[in-house]
């Protein structure tokens, strides 16, 4: 056997082993088949709302919750009446995931003593992967029923209770602890105190939280107000702050705010309290989900 | 010389035939987890597991994408997304390891065989090196590969608060279903 005989072994028996060993490694094989999927944004905000205000979030199909949200009196309104913890407003809510896209409520609140039912639709989830999209759009829609009893002084229709909330809420989660969101909103009032005062108007809201911990947030929201020059009574536009403890199937939010009321015809169109004046709430809201039935 | 060249041909038509069939592959794998407190029952199933099975060394591969476990309360994947597992900075788990008995296991001839796997698992980015008792099923050519055993959340640095600890059983019961078809 000569020399170059003995070469082409070597070769030939060693191709077959070479070509294996770069396929061998099926550990690197893992990424090749690891399909593209479309990645969706969770948990944007802790709970469905930011502090007073509607966030994308939304009870998924089967899921109940239910809403207690408290409002107390102003803090500079003295130690006679406890800093406000004396008196307060209070709104309960009930609010049912029909598919993971909608959801609906049914909701009362003592001031003015209105009911609100509502929809919150899921537009776009924000998306990375196969399917890209950069924002969660969320519509929400609510009629308000006022159930005060009538002026005698004055005719009273049906139709003037009613009030009307359409609003589009377009949020992202910039990282897993900064998700901000933007919230413009049209309200319509049937019946305004005045005829200064506008039955359609417009705002827009910016929110947003950025979480501390895994199970703690803190949550600010203000809502710029598009008012006619002209107003039966001076209003503000409402800025809140708070924080969010999330534990299992509660979340707590404390919140300190200028607006006493928790619907968008009172804390938007209505709120006369000021922070500069010391016209500050402090309140909360506590809910508790339930699962009336899982998917399989 | 041509007996030689005829051999190395020969071996490496031979070596190519049998190594074409060594490795399996299985996209739809099945692992799920169990927890059953006094308090809480806690269940998630994972179908899309991906997975590789080489025969001829042995060597065994998983990938899990967290995102992909479903649970049948909303609220409890969304937690073991985001506070648990926290997802988006680990989105997967993964497994390299080696049969060990590879020698016991016939994988021509249909039949269930006890199988000794040892390698590293990689869960919320922690690496252990664990060794389970698993069991490998031959039949016509496809292979399922089974295995049940116990996950510590502390190992791998997943933390649970005081308030949750009696929800969570510890260990959890992970269960691995795989069923491996020849790659093609």
């Amino acid at each position: 056997m000569n020399q170059l005989t003995r070469f082409f072994a070597v070769i030939f028996i060693t191709i077959p082993f070479l070509s294996i060993a770069q396929q061998d490694d099926i550990f690197g094989m893992l990424d090749s088949i690891s399909k593209p999927e479309t990645e969706y944004a969770t948990a944007t905000f802790k709970s469905s709302r930011i502090v007073t205000g509607q966030s994308v979030e939304q009870m998924k199909e089967g899921q109940l919750e239910f809403r207690i949200e408290h409002r107390f009196g102003t803090l500079n309104s003295g130690f006679y009446n406890f800093y406000g913890l004396d008196g307060g407003t209070i709104f309960l809510s009930t609010e049912y995931g029909v598919t993971d896209w909608m959801m609906i409520g049914l909701g009362r609140a003592s001031l003015e003593k209105d009911f609100n039912g509502f929809i919150k639709l899921n537009i776009y989830r924000q998306s990375k992967g196969k399917r890209n999209f950069p924002f969660t759009i969320t519509y929400y829609g609510a009629t308000t029923v006022s159930s005060l009893k009538d002026d005698p002084a004055v005719k009273n229709y049906f139709s003037n209770r009613l009030g009307y909330v359409n609003q589009f809420l377009i949020a992202r989660k910039i990282t897993n602890s900064l998700s901000l969101q933007l919230s413009p909103i049209h309200i319509h009032r049937n019946l305004v105190p005045t005829a200064f005062d506008q039955n359609d108007l417009f705002a827009c809201g910016v929110g947003g939280r950025y979480k501390l911990s895994k199970r703690i947030a803190i949550t600010g929201e203000y809502y710029y107000v598009f008012r006619s020059k002209l107003n039966s009574t001076t209003f503000y536009n409402p800025l809140s702050v708070g924080i969010d403890i999330e534990t299992g199937g509660h979340v707590f939010s404390f919140m300190l705010t200028n607006s006493i009321g928790m619907l968008e015809n009172q804390y938007i169109a209505e709120n006369t309290g000021r922070w500069t004046k010391g016209d500050i709430h402090l309140g909360f809201n506590i809910s508790r989900s339930f699962t009336l039935y899982g998917k399989k | 010389m041509k007996k030689i060249i005829i051999a190395s041909l020969l071996l490496l038509t031979i070596s190519s035939v049998s190594f074409g069939q060594a490795k399996f592959l299985s996209r739809a794998g099945h692992i799920w987890f169990y927890s059953k407190t006094p308090v809480e029952t806690i269940e998630a199933h994972n179908y899309q597991v991906a997975s590789f099975l080489d025969v001829t060394k042995g060597t065994i591969a998983f990938e899990v994408l967290n995102k992909s476990f479903k649970f049948e309360r909303a609220l409890m994947e969304e937690h073991f997304n985001e506070n648990y597992m926290e997802s988006e900075k680990f989105p997967k788990a993964t497994f390299k390891g080696q049969i060990t008995n590879l020698k016991d296991i016939n994988f021509s001839k249909d039949g269930v065989y006890n199988a000794i796997i040892e390698g590293d698992l990689t869960i919320h980015g922690v690496t252990k090196h664990i060794t389970q008792k698993g069991t490998i099923e031959v039949t016509k050519g496809k292979i399922v590969a089974k295995s049940k055993f116990g996950i510590k959340p502390e190992d791998y640095k997943i933390e649970i608060p005081a308030l949750v600890k009696d929800k969570i059983a510890n260990p959890l019961d992970v269960t691995v279903d795989i069923t491996y078809s020849p790659m093609k």
